[in-house]
């Protein structure tokens, strides 16, 4: 390869991270370990129930008789689970009533993270619930919700506001037997967000969530839950980011989704984790478990997820597609670069009679970056006329990068119909080289080679979403092509 | 417009051009004629910039500029426009983006004023309907799925939309039909002015019949063997690249 496209190609494998600032600010941070004791404090600190804690406890119990599993095509030193801190949250002097008591530090951190909470200056249309380290700091617009039935509140305020709905639903998608990073999941959980769509309603906003890992050494283990009843419809957008520190930081969440019959739900992500650096050092490990259940009739799932970040991304967002009619949709951007490791990919399990399910996944590997797409499409016995769709293509900037494409079908009903399409290409000199020619910059010409490339799956997500996802997409690969 | 004085590149270890002496004016138009493997691509391609070839001896000025230290961006920007003989495809991009990008850009370097949506369109479709192109094809992936016909006729497109000052055509006219080679042909003559230049590259004398050329040049293993007129390029048709052949040794070589 010529010189200057080298050196192009190099400079897009590398990036900046411009999130990776520290908050310096007072935190009500535990020691690191982890036991029953510890389990027993968080839930306290919570304030939970008695049938919470106890939930907690048997998944602590299940966890300490798993293994942590192996059978991804992802590398790392073993992670030492008792040198994590399980709960850190940001000193609060009270609870707070309203906005104008946030900490004035924590409102900059986000303001600088291009998440403003004030809502006169939040995006119009978007209500944001923010979580920094292991407690949400922040809910907006929430009276508007309000009106129209919608619950959008930090899941421990649910746990205590609406503990019926929390009973009934948690762990009823991602049972807390699950796996290994699940199962802990559940007995640490600190907050994340709760969504709760009434019958018949139409979200009049975009809900989203803002992660915000700060503390050092401290592992964040969020839930989501959204349950979207009869008729209703949601579109759901999680960010995410760190600051840059030299050592690893497990990140393992669980996110469930339930849609009753003829409701919709839309997932959608921009995974932007602190990556670590060039040679591999720090970055997020991202173990994630997601999962939705279609359990009406002619209910809706549809995951979209642009991952940039993490060392490691390990996450494979789920349709159980039980409800007869019902749909499952996944469209993936993921995206290694330097020394990052993904395995992702999905699960689509046909139940119901006429389901179907398409896969859009779309792999970019750069500098040493490996890159798996690992998808399971399952037809049940009963699951007459089940279809599939599946389409998998990879995108390789620069020879020192991998793509690996692992899909399992299983198929257990004759009537249904499996397609599975896979490509791979590699961002071509040509490509570059015709752009140029044409007056594009370098970097013009590969931002636009790689967005062309994941134009399906971009057209899926929200429109601020998908503008902050191609500008993310060209400064993660900045300088990796020529 | 153009001065190319003893030009000598390589690919890898191989010598391909071998010393070419070339002056284009503006106004002008150019044919370079030639058998396979002569070079002539390859000098279409060092010229717009292409980093596998390496020049290893000579100047190019291109409006008095040295054409060989600025990038392919930069050429472009300086009015340097080449129409591929293979034109790439970049799925999930259309054309309308990726040229209003490149005209912009190209807008920005020279410190003009960007085109905004309206004003591209009007452009472009004044330009489609030129060269009798359908609409839709603006919205389609740059030549993603084109036919050989539809991605020649994109970069005539492209040319016209770009408006350069030296277009370079290289093996424009193969694989075309008749109907698609008059249309071509009457884009670039609608490019044709005082202060422009066209360099054609073909193997074949039929499309000079539209595009009448003010000189011809004959190339034979990295060299311009004979130039003439028009007239030269139906001696060639007529007698072959056989008629050139004696004419290899003959010239004395430059170093």
């Amino acid at each position: 390869m010529p010189a200057d496209t080298d050196a192009v190609l190099d400079e897009v494998a590398q990036r900046e991270y411009k999130y990776g600032f520290v908050t310096d600010i007072e935190a009500d941070t535990i020691p690191p370990g982890l036991n029953e004791d510890v389990v027993r404090l968080i839930s306290s600190k919570k304030n939970e129930p008695e049938w919470l804690l106890e939930w907690r406890l048997k998944a602590y119990r299940h966890w300490l008789t798993l293994e942590e599993p192996t059978w991804h095509n992802v590398h790392y030193s073993p992670i030492d689970y008792q040198k994590s801190v399980y709960y850190s949250a940001p000193q609060q002097k009270k609870a707070l009533n309203s906005l104008d008591e946030v900490d004035p530090l924590l409102l900059e951190t986000y303001e600088k993270l291009g998440i403003p909470l004030e809502e006169q200056k939040a995006l119009a249309g978007v209500a944001v619930d923010a979580v920094f380290d292991s407690v949400s700091i922040a809910t907006t617009f929430k009276d508007t919700l309000d009106e129209v039935g919608v619950i959008f509140c930090p899941f421990s305020e649910a746990v205590q506001n609406h503990p019926e709905l929390v009973r009934k639903y948690l762990g009823s998608v991602v049972p807390y037997t699950d796996n290994f990073f699940a199962t802990l999941n559940s007995a640490v959980f600190s907050d994340g967000s709760f969504c709760y769509i009434p019958k018949g309603v139409r979200c009049p906003m975009e809900l989203s969530t803002y992660f915000r890992i700060n503390a050092a050494n401290t592992g964040q283990f969020e839930r989501t839950l959204i349950i979207a009843e009869e008729g209703s419809y949601v579109s759901y957008l999680e960010g995410c980011t760190a600051p840059k520190r030299d050592e690893h930081q497990l990140h393992a969440a669980i996110v469930e989704l339930v849609a009753m019959d003829d409701a919709q739900i839309k997932y959608s992500t921009v995974q932007n984790w602190y990556p670590g650096d060039e040679e591999g050092r720090g970055g997020i490990y991202n173990f994630v478990t997601k999962r939705g259940a279609c359990r009406g009739a002619n209910s809706k799932i549809s995951w979209t997820q642009v991952e940039t970040g993490s060392a490691i991304t390990w996450k494979y967002p789920s349709v159980m597609l039980l409800g007869d009619n019902s749909v499952g949709e996944f469209y993936s951007v993921a995206v290694t670069a330097n020394r990052q490791q993904a395995d992702t990919g999905t699960k689509m399990v046909h139940v119901g009679k006429n389901t179907s399910s398409t896969i859009v996944s779309k792999g970019i590997s750069a500098g040493r970056g490996q890159n798996n797409y690992r998808g399971q499409v399952k037809i049940q016995k009963g699951a007459t006329n089940a279809r599939n769709y599946s389409q998998c293509d990879s995108l390789l900037i620069g020879d020192s990068c991998g793509a690996h494409t692992f899909p399992y079908i299983e198929v257990r009903n004759t009537s249904s119909q499996v397609e599975h399409e896979a490509s791979t290409s590699k961002v071509g000199e040509d490509q570059i080289y015709y752009c140029r020619q044409r007056g594009l910059s370098a970097e013009d010409a590969v931002s636009m080679i790689i967005n062309g490339f994941c134009h399906e799956v971009f057209e899926e997500l929200p429109w601020e979403f998908a503008v902050e996802a191609r500008k993310l997409l060209s400064v993660t690969l900045e300088g990796s092509v020529g | 417009m153009l001065e190319i004085k003893d030009l000598h590149a390589r690919a890898k270890e191989t010598e391909i051009l071998r010393g070419i002496n070339l002056t284009v004016n503006a106004g002008e138009v150019h044919a370079i004629m030639g058998p396979n493997g002569s070079g002539k691509s390859t000098l279409a391609h060092v010229l717009a910039g292409r980093e596998d070839y390496e020049v290893t001896h000579g100047e190019v000025l291109f409006q008095g500029k040295n054409l060989l230290e600025i990038q392919v961006d930069e050429r472009a920007g300086e009015g340097l426009f080449l129409a591929y003989q293979y034109p790439v495809e970049i799925p999930g991009i259309s054309t309308k983006y990726f040229l209003k990008a490149a005209l912009n850009s190209i807008r920005k370097f020279r410190g003009e004023k960007r085109y905004n949506s309206a004003e591209f369109m009007r452009l472009a479709k004044e330009k489609m309907e030129m060269l009798g192109m359908d609409k839709s094809l603006l919205d389609r992936g740059v030549n993603e799925g084109f036919s050989g016909g539809e991605k020649k006729r994109n970069e005539i497109f492209q040319m016209a939309v770009l408006q350069p000052k030296l277009a370079i055509l290289d093996e424009t006219d193969s694989g075309l039909d008749i109907d698609a080679l008059r249309i071509v042909a009457d884009g670039v003559n609608s490019l044709r002015g005082a202060d422009r230049a066209i360099i054609v590259v073909t193997h074949y004398q039929r499309l000079l019949e539209y595009i009448v050329p003010d000189k011809v040049h004959v190339l034979a293993d990295g060299r311009i063997v004979r130039s003439g007129d028009k007239t030269l390029a139906l001696e060639l048709e007529e007698k072959g690249y056989a008629l050139v052949d004696g004419e290899r040794e003959a010239v004395p070589s430059p170093a």
